[in-house]
């Protein structure tokens, strides 16, 4: 095993996985830590007792996710979980999203982190409506790569027709939701059919393996969000402000003062032009460092703290800006909201909106309208009547004001400054996920807008 | 659809634990930005040195700004106690022990038939946690180390009574951490969520941390009991029919004597232990937990009530 420590360092790979009851999704993540050798000796021996004690016959693999006695006793899954394997050339983390009761919540929870989200599908069935949900859920949150995993194509003799029907149907939604990349791929979770391995019973199949794609689909922690056109801007959420003092580790860094975040997007360098947000001052970069160094330059993902040329007043909260490319901060502005609670969500609520380093109060001003996945590509109704308010695993269109300024951009453009969370004042519960909208869905003749 | 054998090589990517490590500090700086009195659970075990390693270079260049807390059943090994002190006086940081033994003694805790006090520690850290104020308390767990932790946010609130709800939790939404909390609930922290064991070693070497020398390979005098192998201890009486014998081993967890069990092991360098991470076939508890062991759901039973 010395060729472990002496291969080039592997990248990681965050994605979650998504489908409907009894689509075999347990299946298909048991036999991707099947294959790719993750599931270690004691745990396997563990499902297969506890399988026996039930009269399985064979081992059942949906254990190995269900990690709470409420889970095991039901025989459901409640929460998100989160798997851990590798392959030589990559790492993985995998969110394993429950399809039933808080469906909508969890896929939001393992999508938003994620750099590919896989899809299960019946093969028997093709798409239905969680899978037009699923598809809208990776569109609003704009995850770069869908996998849409045909599942039980053992059960169609690996027939290409059908395969290609559901093909052609997923496209279709793919184009009316914007998805920019999706690739569809025929497998038979339970035979381990273009799982990790290559089938022999689908020769009309040329493409990918699911863990092929996985392993070379680009990632965000590579920097594959630096690529977006025809931006050359940066952002930085102050996270804390490095003034040690008598603290100070040596005498030198006594009147130390570094802003320290992690780099939201873009690549930034010593001697660019600063804009401090919301209040607007310039300044300079002076310095970038780490712990081990100083940098000339930091790009998206990284841990920093930045020095500036002047004194200016930087606190917790405030954004470093590019002064080329900068946002405009704002005190309203529309949104698509996913409500993942109990209690509803109406016009004139007091919330928190939770943006970068910030939480600043808010109100509702507004519920404008509620995704209808049964329309074609899953579209926003705005027939509804105004004052509507929106429930659990509902995704709408939100406006909001705020008591004080953000730097709240698009989330289609910009994933970090775009995205934010409402949190409830009172009890300090996380109540829903917001993506921004620069451009108010809706207006104008077409009342249909595609997210 | 785009040819998904195309170069992914960015040159300005980040690689596993160079994402691993800035996403720990990210979690760090959030939470201390938001706390009122962070703490870190530390107790010489490699995740939370790793742990306080990151803080280090979160706070660079200023020192870690929070103290530790140790939960010490009393029944540790020396070697880590002494890791322990030193590394706390390394970082000039101040170092706070709550005590089993001391709960033992004036009698608001009963030992255990079976000897072992892992599941002791709760009452004493909910005390310690209440006792000095604390909001925020780090740990160096790990979602890839059983069952119930796969399901625990990064940022987890407990009521009260220090008690985990994992049917109730926050959804945890892109990398943004809500560790809001009502007076007299707190937040832990886990900053590793995200590794495994084998990342955790791998960063160890890269970075050079040191570590207590029991985690390499050295001649020990053990004894088995119930398939794991365990040390003579005052704490742990050897039983009729068992025998020791020297052999070489090596600890993959470092906690309470009584029930932490060494593996047999040549991996004296830290490369080696690598590779025999990398090529094992059993789970770090499994291999070395017998608390872990007594049911399906030991673990979720005991952070329901608080652990860590």
């Amino acid at each position: 095993m010395g060729t472990v420590t002496a291969q080039a360092a592997p990248s990681l790979l965050r994605f979650a996985t998504a489908g409907s009851v009894d689509d075999g999704k347990s299946t298909l993540v048991g036999r991707l830590l099947h294959d790719t050798k993750s599931i270690l000796a004691d745990a396997y021996e563990a499902v297969e007792r506890v399988s026996r004690d039930r009269g399985l016959e064979t081992a059942d693999l949906a254990l190995l996710t269900d990690g709470l006695r409420a889970e095991r006793e039901q025989g459901i899954t409640i929460d998100v979980a989160y798997r851990y394997f590798s392959t030589p050339h990559r790492t993985f983390i995998l969110a394993d999203c429950p399809g039933h009761v808080q469906y909508t919540r969890n896929t939001v929870t393992g999508a938003s982190t994620a750099d590919a989200l896989v899809v299960l599908i019946d093969a028997r069935y093709g798409v239905v409506e969680q899978t037009r949900r699923h598809l809208a859920v990776a569109g609003l949150l704009r995850v770069p790569h869908v996998i849409v995993a045909v599942n039980k194509i053992d059960l169609l003799e690996f027939a290409e027709a059908p395969f290609r029907t559901i093909a052609a149907d997923v496209a279709a939604h793919a184009k009316a939701l914007g998805l920019p990349d999706v690739h569809c791929v025929p497998v038979s979770a339970l035979l381990g059919d273009n799982v990790a391995v290559r089938s022999a019973h689908t020769p009309w199949y040329t493409g990918p393996t699911v863990l092929e794609l996985l392993e070379t689909l680009p990632s965000i922690d590579q920097g594959a969000d630096i690529q977006q056109a025809a931006f050359t801007g940066w952002r930085v959420p102050v996270q804390w402000v490095l003034r040690p003092q008598e603290a100070a580790l040596s005498p030198e860094h006594r009147e130390y003062r570094g802003y320290a975040g992690q780099v939201a997007e873009g690549v930034l360098r010593v001697g660019d032009a600063v804009t401090v947000l919301p209040s607007g001052q310039h300044s300079v970069i002076a310095g970038i460092d780490t712990a081990t160094g100083e940098l000339d330059s930091a790009h998206a993902g990284q841990s920093i703290a930045v020095r500036l040329a002047d004194n200016v007043d930087v606190a917790r909260g405030d954004w470093l800006v590019s002064s080329i490319d900068a946002p405009r901060v704002q005190k309203s502005f529309h949104a698509h909201v996913a409500w993942l609670t109990d209690r509803p969500l109406r016009p004139r609520d007091r919330v928190l909106v939770q943006h970068g380093s910030a939480t600043v109060a808010a109100m509702i001003i507004s519920i404008d309208g509620i995704l209808d996945i049964s329309l074609p590509g899953g579209t926003l109704d705005k027939s509804i009547l105004p004052g509507h308010e929106l429930g659990l695993n509902d995704i709408g269109v939100v406006q909001l004001q705020l008591a004080s300024p953000l730097p709240i951009e698009d989330y289609g453009r910009h994933r970090r400054t775009g995205a934010f969370c409402l949190v409830d004042p009172q009890d300090g519960n996380t109540l829903g996920a917001g993506t921004a909208r620069a451009i108010v869905p809706g207006t104008g003749e077409d009342s249909h807008v595609t997210i | 659809m785009r040819d998904p054998h195309m170069s992914n090589a960015v040159a300005t990517g980040l690689n596993t634990l160079d994402a691993l490590e800035s996403e720990g500090i990210h979690i760090l700086r959030e939470a201390v930005g938001t706390a009122r009195k962070p703490v870190l659970l530390f107790s010489g075990g490699k995740d939370s040195v790793v742990v306080l390693h990151l803080a280090s270079k979160a706070f660079w260049p200023g020192r870690v700004p929070f103290e530790l807390l140790h939960v010490d059943t009393g029944h540790n090994f020396d070697e880590v106690l002494d890791f322990r002190d030193r590394t706390v006086e390394r970082l000039g940081l101040r170092l706070q022990v709550a005590s089993v033994q001391d709960y033992i003694d004036d009698g608001r805790l009963r030992e255990r038939p079976d000897g072992t006090r892992n599941p002791l520690q709760t009452v004493p850290l909910l005390d310690a946690i209440a006792e000095h104020k604390y909001d925020v308390v780090f740990g160096g767990a790990r979602r890839d180390e059983e069952k119930a932790r796969a399901k625990e946010r990064v940022v987890s609130l407990r009521d009260e009574f220090g008690q985990w709800d994992p049917r109730n939790q926050r959804p945890e939404l892109w990398n943004l951490y809500n560790p809001r909390h009502l007076p007299g609930q707190h937040v832990r922290v886990f900053p590793l969520s995200n590794w495994t064991e084998l990342d955790v070693w791998r960063y160890i070497e890269r970075e050079g941390i040191e570590l207590p020398s029991l985690y390499y390979a050295h001649e020990r005098e053990v004894f088995e009991r119930d398939g794991m192998l365990l040390t003579p201890h005052p704490a742990v009486k050897i039983r009729e029919g068992e025998a020791t014998a020297v052999r070489s081993v090596r600890y993959r967890t470092v906690g309470d004597a009584s029930c932490t069990g060494a593996v047999e092991s040549t991996a004296a360098s830290i490369d080696a232990v690598i590779a025999e991470v990398a090529a094992t076939r059993i789970t770090e508890r499994g291999a070395t937990r017998a608390d872990d062991r007594l049911s399906e759901a030991a673990m979720e039973d005991r952070k329901k009530e608080g652990y860590f």
